[in-house]
């Protein structure tokens, strides 16, 4: 097991360097950061003062180690437009975008396994309709609007809830339906696709020749196999939420990771921009190689392949 | 934005459906509760651009002096006189017995200190054009200072009522912009008690505040908080957890002034105009430039029917405008040539000028998508073919400055300064932005600019504006409105300059 989590290790290192050093230069490419930072009143002066101030002028290799260097200790630079350290700006607002990013998660995976595996033992019957109808809506429906109408019955008719914010637990609730319920028919349906599979199968049939009660059949034999590739995309999901969730933030005010991440590109913040891309491929290089270990420890062939 | 009508159904169920809920009644706890849009990069008011930030300086910052927004009228803040001495140095005498929120007493040290670190270039004051007018302060005795300005400059009253705000010298010196953005000292009407960084800002009322022009304020606090989803910031209006929302899209805002009973709207005008800039030096790359002709930028003026965008689209108190300033702007003279709906006419000038069949040209904007492409059907409809490119503003605006940009959709808000330099002599004076690279209006806004007799100001931007209107330079179009919505606890008229002003705020 040891040199199979090694060699992850390694690949993973080597992913999160390439991503940084990708997303440095295309964000180098993708517009002036002077222009950007001088603000709408600046004239063509103040631009190229800000250029020499920054150090805009020099090579983007040059800028791109320095950074690197800098990052490697913990040191992000100071945010463009906030003039405050990216680490305590981003430490801020990720514990918020974590929060919902495992809450959204176990929203999903506690609604859509249970849901999975009752479809697949009764195809075609009326539950699992009624799970494909959920899957289709959640599939279907974009997030900010499913999230406007939990605040309007929620938060304004109902008055149960309120409708923004990050101050409470409670604030929490609406979004993590939301963002969950997003995640949840993907995970839902490759759960009823793999127990089908799995329940056809001849282990099963002997494990139920051999005595074993439904019970341990379900979960034992069946469940155990059918989650492998469960697992490797509910890390894609959880990585998705923890950057991705711009939508959501954005509509319940929450002021998190994903949201600052898509307002600093259009600031052109490059600092945060580039702390939080680090970040976010970081979150998903190590949901994946956590992934893999589960999936190695749940199915000991993967550890040799 | 494409998902503008989904959205708006979800509002529109919202306000189908009978409320149930009662709303808060925030005036128990003296908490009005405000949304912001955008995100504020930094309370220090030298340190951000945007109207918010605007919106805080003012309520917790003085300036020396204070324009009334009613009459225009100058009065003393914390200054109680001040004449120029000579061209170049203006004389104050500040007010006694003022003192800053940390306790600080505010004199002639607090002036110069402010004055000399926000004029120096290297201090880095984000928006320098408010600043670099003064070249030095120095105190005469403990209540009389000198500005000096690096010009004559008439518009220098205008700024230090406006966006230039005394900080106290001894705290600034030790925390900087960003302590000072994080815990602002002022001597203005309201404190600021709490800042998460671009998130929420909390004001309690200034006892101590000092007779100024602003006014006392009553509300006790005031508790801002950032929501950038406009329909999110109406939800919270309808829950009861906020007073105040503004910069309210019009067919929302017609919704909410339905419902009398429970929200006021009110509309007011801002100085914010839109034009069309089009690349009459011939700058661009295209080849030919029709917008070297005037025939062909006359053409774009007379395509464009402005009743249709201010009546269908802005709505309130949009009004057209014909000139690159705002009317109310000192020197921004209305007599100038109109260029009244014609489509045919242009359509004939576009001949005229060799382009029977019209032309094909890129076209740009970076706001309104909306009115964007409405212009843009316009200049359709006369053979004008654009290919219509949206664009974040940096990313325009840095086209605009290598020359790039045949024809754009812009818009320009001064700053809220009440002075035509604010706008027509920022783009006509063969500036990075300057489209045009006309001598003859250059040298004209020159003399306007650098005169101290007002009569002499008014003549020569009348001429500059009506040459730039005779020569079609620009095609300005309206000026922006902005909608108020408060629940019915809150009084308040707003100003025609976006300012919200929490001093004149008060509870029915």
């Amino acid at each position: 097991m040891l040199p199979f989590i090694l060699k992850r290790l390694g690949l993973a290192f080597l992913v999160a360097l390439t991503v940084s050093f990708i997303s440095f230069s295309l964000l180098f490419l993708s517009g002036d950061p002077a222009a950007a930072l001088a603000g709408e009143t600046a004239s063509g002066e103040d631009i190229e003062a800000i250029r020499r101030v920054y150090g805009f002028d020099r090579p983007m290799l040059v800028q791109y180690f320095e950074w690197l260097f800098k990052a490697l200790r913990g040191d992000f630079g100071e945010s463009y437009y906030f003039k405050l350290p990216v680490s305590t700006l981003i430490g801020d607002r990720l514990s918020v975008t974590m929060t919902l990013g495992v809450c959204g998660t176990t929203f999903a995976l506690l609604t859509a396994v249970p849901l999975g595996v009752v479809a697949a033992i009764r195809p075609n019957s009326i539950i699992d309709r009624i799970a494909l109808f959920i899957s289709v809506a959640g599939q279907a429906m974009p997030s900010f609007w499913f999230g406007l109408i939990l605040i309007v019955v929620f938060g304004i008719k109902l008055g149960w809830l309120p409708p923004s914010g990050a101050s409470t637990w409670r604030h929490f609730i609406m979004p993590t339906i939301v963002l969950g319920y997003y995640a949840m028919p993907a995970i839902m349906r490759l759960t009823r696709a793999g127990m089908l599979e799995v329940l056809n199968s001849d282990y099963i049939r002997t494990a139920r020749a051999k005595g074993a009660g439904e019970g341990r059949v379900l979960f034992k034999h069946a469940l155990r196999n059918a989650i492998i590739p469960v697992v490797s995309l509910a890390a894609v999901q959880m990585g998705f939420m923890l950057g991705g969730s711009i939508v959501v933030e954005s509509v319940f005010a929450l002021h998190g990771a994903g949201y600052l991440a898509w307002e600093s590109i259009a600031r052109n913040d490059l600092p945060t921009v580039q702390a939080l891309i680090l970040i976010f491929s970081m979150f998903y290089i190590i949901f994946t190689f956590l992934a893999d270990v589960l999936n190695a420890w749940l199915d000991p062939r993967m550890r040799s392949s | 934005m494409k998902n503008a009508f989904l959205k708006t159904t979800a509002i529109t169920l919202a306000l189908a459906l009978p409320a149930t809920s009662p709303a808060f009644a925030d005036k128990a706890d003296d908490t009005l509760r405000v949304a912001y849009t955008k995100e504020l990069e930094n309370v220090d008011s030298y340190f951000n651009s945007s109207r918010e930030g605007v919106v805080l300086q003012r309520a917790v910052w003085d300036g020396l002096i204070y324009r009334d927004p009613e009459t225009n009228e100058y009065k003393g803040n914390l200054a109680t006189d001040w004449k120029w001495i000579d061209e170049k140095t203006l004389e104050l005498n500040l007010r006694e017995g003022v003192k800053f929120h940390n306790g600080d007493d505010f004199d002639a040290d607090d002036v110069v200190a402010t004055v000399n670190f926000v004029a120096n270039e290297a201090n880095g004051v984000k928006t320098q054009r408010n600043v670099n007018w003064m070249e030095s302060a120095e105190k005469v005795d403990q209540f009389t200072v000198r500005i000096k300005t690096k010009d004559v400059f008439p518009a220098a009253i205008e700024f230090l009522s406006g966006p230039v705000s005394m900080y106290p010298a001894e705290y600034y010196a030790e925390v900087g912009p960003s302590g000072m953005g994080l815990k602002p000292v002022g001597t203005g009407p309201y404190k600021v008690v709490e800042v998460v960084p671009g998130q929420r800002f909390v004001l309690e009322k200034n006892e101590n505040y000092h007779d100024s022009p602003k006014g006392q304020p009553t509300i006790g606090k005031i508790d801002i908080r950032t929501i950038p989803d406009v329909n999110t910031q109406i939800a919270e209006l309808f829950s009861g957890s906020l007073d105040l929302i503004w910069q309210v899209p019009a067919d929302q805002a017609e919704r909410l002034a339905m419902m009398e009973d429970q929200f006021t709207v009110a509309n007011e005008s801002t100085m914010r105009v839109g034009y069309l800039s089009m690349d009459a030096a011939g700058r661009s790359s295209m080849e030919p430039n029709p917008f070297k002709d005037i025939k062909v930028r006359q053409a774009v003026n007379y395509a464009i029917n402005r009743n249709a965008l201010v009546d269908n689209l802005l709505k309130g108190k949009s009004k057209v405008v014909w000139t690159p300033c705002f009317p109310s702007q000192f020197g921004c003279d209305q007599n100038v040539t109109e260029y009244d709906y014609d489509p045919e006419k242009a359509k004939a000038l576009l001949a005229e000028a060799g382009y029977p069949d019209g032309f094909k040209t890129d076209f740009y904007a970076y706001r309104d998508r909306d009115y964007a492409e409405a212009i843009s059907s316009f200049l359709n409809a006369v053979g004008i073919e654009t290919d219509f490119k949206m664009l974040q503003y940096s990313a325009l605006r840095e086209l605009n400055m290598k020359g790039d940009v045949p024809i754009s959709f812009q818009t320009w808000g001064s700053y809220s300064i009440n002075d035509a330099s604010a706008m027509v002599s920022q783009f006509f004076k063969h500036g990075s932005l300057d489209t045009t690279r006309d001598d003859q209006t250059r040298d004209w806004l020159n003399v306007a600019d650098r005169s101290n007799d007002p009569e002499k100001r008014k003549e020569y931007y009348t001429k500059a504006l009506q040459r730039i209107a005779d020569e079609a330079y620009w095609a300005p179009m309206f000026s922006y409105n902005t909608n108020y919505v408060t629940s019915k606890e809150v009084a308040y008229t707003p100003t025609a300059d976006e300012v919200l002003r929490f001093t004149n705020m008060t509870w029915n």
